[in-house]
């Protein structure tokens, strides 16, 4: 029987015949617990347009750039906005100031730089001038040279980190990954066998 | 006319703490026969609602970090609930101390989530003072407790295999599941080192036993488990005493304090109730205290009497002393080989299969006592902070860092150690003359200082971790992975200043292994509890958790808990039927 063939209700009768029948524990039986965890992914609905919390809506638009310049999308899967990593961002950081603190000058810090070097914001800026921007950010030594990059090259490193935390943890970024768990087995087959090792 | 005043029900027993200890004394008691009362600071558990169990990470806003991100609580996906911060409830440290003190406010406490191993302390940890002059010896041996071991894990279920290690005594097993790629390493590793690595022993069903099924291998036990093949208080000793039908659970009941009778002995328990912040009484003919150690030491202080003014039980001033947690050291290996293996399934149970034991017990160190080695690592579900090392590693951006955040992917093998603290003077909590919690309930103050020994042995397991590291064909990463983001997170855990530089050792009460508070002991004088972990100055007064600790060995307490309290309760049982309570 395939799980998807079961439907809530029954499951959620068969837990609470489950309790009448007398067992002791407080036990779901393995095939409704199963169940029960594929319907929470039948039912979870698709989200509307996101509203950010803590960046402004320009911001926003940056913060999205920004995170697919930061894990692109290739051959092998979609970027950082299809894995939804700009809301987690953004919502993680509505109730940190410590983030708040690291991440919040950032954007300003482009535009106002953007708009000094090439006279406009980083979103209307050409490729090639994004690049050339976010190449003297995204590395600590250009910061080691320049104490005014200090902040803007922290700010990045934290984005870089949550925006790696948003792909790697969505769909898109565990099936890049290769992850192959989360799942029930029988058995724990163990290590398989790799010549050498 | 004349009023009729209801007959105020009276129980046999009044538990207070679901835990390890509470669940397991419930159990033993009312199966017994007894009539038991339980109450519990937080509220009743229900799996079905409350378990995260292989939900993905995008299937929460938070991505398993919870709210505010690392570091700000326990991640959103482990079971309830606890931290070391609960709002309104706060502790206090003395100057110059640091310690951290977690809680779990829930049906079943800290074992939702615990770790699940599940060691036997060994006959030399009965008796440390006789072995190397330190501390003091327990007034019971590993051969009195031992049959309780056999109980508990008979009941419990625990994976391992007979080793015949020096003390670490074989318990009654279940078969152990199958070393993954990055224990496979390790073993090597330390095979070429003379370190011993065996099968981790840990509380999780490799075969069906008492009605619950066995593991399904999704490494997610500390997100609770529904079908219960691991262990918890909630799921596995709660219900029984429940199907009894001499069993009652008041929830969100904090206890304030234990009031003394006429007679000597507690006639009633007060405590909180938290829905209507009213203060509410329970009769009970005997008292199991089981809130957790230091949560247990507060509730004697604060139990305060013209017969007892330093708090109940505590006429030997031991309540509250002798606090030990355990040696905590990390140190992360990056191991290139791991590259090479295929994708595949890694998961297995929720730990480790295979840890090393002490392996140079009875050998001439340069410390006293010592540890074990956990690790973990690999190809794991990825998570919030996962990618930080890599990321600060390659930095940059673009499709190159991807393909490195990919490569490098499940090649990480984390090793803790976990080691036995001496209890020293220094150590210790007591009431804070000024703070209260929102209850109104005077709060614990902490006082805190690691001594030479527990130093060394930390320095000593940064060695070892190195060679295993590098004999591993691995090479160190700096950092830790309990706190990935405590570079780049703007709010550390604690503003607490490094105590110790230059040692890698966590803060006190970080492993979570705080004990010994309310420690048991032949000498009332010494003592707060006899040898079977009855007050030595109120008769129907018991502690179950792991206050009655008289040491602090390197094999983690949960076990040695319910074994002890196993075997409290069949003592308490027999007084009943003698009619002494």
């Amino acid at each position: 029987m395939h799980a998807d063939s079961v439907s809530r209700r029954a499951v959620l009768k068969s837990l609470s015949l489950g309790v009448v029948a007398g067992s002791v524990l407080r036990v779901i039986p393995l095939q409704a617990a199963e169940s029960a965890h594929t319907m929470i992914e039948a039912e979870k609905t698709a989200t509307g347009a996101y509203t950010p919390k803590f960046f402004s809506a320009a911001d926003y638009r940056t913060l999205q750039s920004l995170c697919d310049t930061i894990f692109p999308a290739d051959a092998d899967s979609g970027g950082a906005v299809d894995a939804g990593a700009p809301e987690f961002i953004d919502l993680i950081t509505s109730e940190n100031t410590g983030y708040q603190a690291q991440l919040g000058p950032g954007i300003p810090w482009l535009n106002t730089t953007c708009t000094g070097r090439y006279g406009k914001a980083y979103l209307d800026c050409t490729a090639q001038q994004q690049t050339e921007i976010l190449d003297r950010i995204a590395w600590r030594k250009n910061a080691t040279g320049d104490p005014s990059l200090v902040s803007a090259v922290d700010s990045f490193a934290l984005l870089r980190n949550m925006t790696a935390d948003g792909f790697f943890t969505s769909k898109i970024g565990i099936k890049y990954l290769g992850y192959k768990g989360n799942t029930y087995l029988t058995e724990f087959p163990g290590c398989p066998p790799v010549p050498g090792i | 006319m004349f009023e009729v005043t209801p007959r105020r029900k009276v129980y046999d027993v009044c538990i207070i703490g679901s835990g390890a200890g509470g669940g397991t004394a419930a159990k033993v008691l009312t199966e017994g026969g007894l009539s038991v009362v339980m109450i519990e600071a937080g509220p009743r558990l229900d799996p079905e609602r409350d378990f995260k169990e292989h939900v993905w990470p995008y299937q929460l806003p938070h991505r398993g970090a919870g709210i505010g991100g690392l570091g700000k609580n326990f991640g959103e996906f482990l079971a309830p609930n606890g931290f070391w911060e609960i709002d309104g409830e706060p502790y206090t440290t003395a100057p110059g101390s640091s310690f951290r003190w977690f809680r779990s406010r829930i049906e079943g406490g800290r074992t939702n989530h615990w770790g699940r191993i599940a060691l036997r302390f060994g006959p030399a940890d009965f008796r440390p003072h006789s072995t190397d002059g330190m501390g003091d010896d327990w007034p019971i041996t590993y051969d009195e407790l031992a049959p309780y071991y056999d109980k508990v894990e008979s009941y419990i279920g625990v994976f391992g295999t007979k080793e015949n290690v020096p003390n670490a005594p074989d318990g009654v097993f279940l078969p152990p599941p199958k070393a993954r790629c990055t224990e496979t390493i390790v073993k090597k590793a330390c095979d070429q080192l003379h370190i011993t690595c065996i099968p981790s022993r840990l509380a999780i069903l490799t075969k069906p036993l008492n009605g619950r099924d066995a593991c399904h291998y999704c490494a997610q036990c500390g997100r609770g488990c529904r079908s219960a093949s691991n262990f918890s208080s909630s799921q596995v000793m709660i219900p029984p005493a429940a199907a009894t039908g001499r069993f009652t659970m008041i929830a969100n009941a904090m206890a304030r304090e234990l009031i003394l009778g006429d007679s000597g002995k507690v006639e009633a328990i007060s405590y909180v109730d938290k829905a209507t912040k009213s203060e509410q009484r329970i009769y009970a003919k005997a008292v199991i205290v089981a809130a957790s150690a230091c949560e247990s030491a507060r509730l004697l202080l604060n139990s305060r009497s013209a017969s007892f003014p330093n708090g109940i039980a505590n006429s030997s001033g031991v309540v509250g002393r002798y606090l030990t947690d355990s040696v905590g050291s990390d140190l992360a290996g990056y191991f290139p080989q791991l590259q090479n293996f295929p994708a595949h399934n890694h998961d297995g149970v929720g730990g480790m299969h295979m840890y090393m034991p002490w392996w140079l017990f009875g050998k001439q160190n340069e410390f006293l006592r010592g540890y074990h080695i956990e690790f973990g690592g690999g190809r794991d579900m990825p998570g919030v902070g996962n990618f930080d090392r890599v990321c600060e590693e390659h930095e940059g951006y673009g499709v190159s860092l991807k393909q490195k955040c990919r490569s490098s992917y499940g090649t990480v093998i984390g090793f803790s150690g976990r080691g036995e603290m001496i209890p020293n003077p220094n150590c210790y909590c007591d009431i804070d003359p000024a703070v209260k919690d929102q209850w109104g309930i005077p709060v614990l103050r902490f006082h805190w200082q690691w001594a030479e020994n527990e130093l060394k042995m930390a320095a000593h397991m940064q060695t070892t971790f190195r060679s295993i590291i590098e004999a591993g064909g691995g090479t160190v990463i700096a950092g830790t992975r309990r706190h990935p983001r405590i570079e780049s997170d703007a709010a550390p855990p604690s503003n607490a200043p490094p105590q110790n530089p230059g040692v890698h050792i966590a803060q006190g009460g970080e492993i979570i292994h705080e004990l010994g508070t309310v420690r048991m002991g032949n000498d009332p004088k010494t003592s707060a509890l006899n040898s079977n972990c009855q007050a030595h100055d109120v008769k129907n007064l018991f502690v179950a958790d792991a206050a009655p600790f008289v040491s602090n060995p390197d094999k983690n307490p949960t076990l040695s808990i319910m074994a002890l309290s196993w075997r409290t309760s069949e003592y308490l049982l027999d007084q009943a039927k003698k009619r002494e309570l």
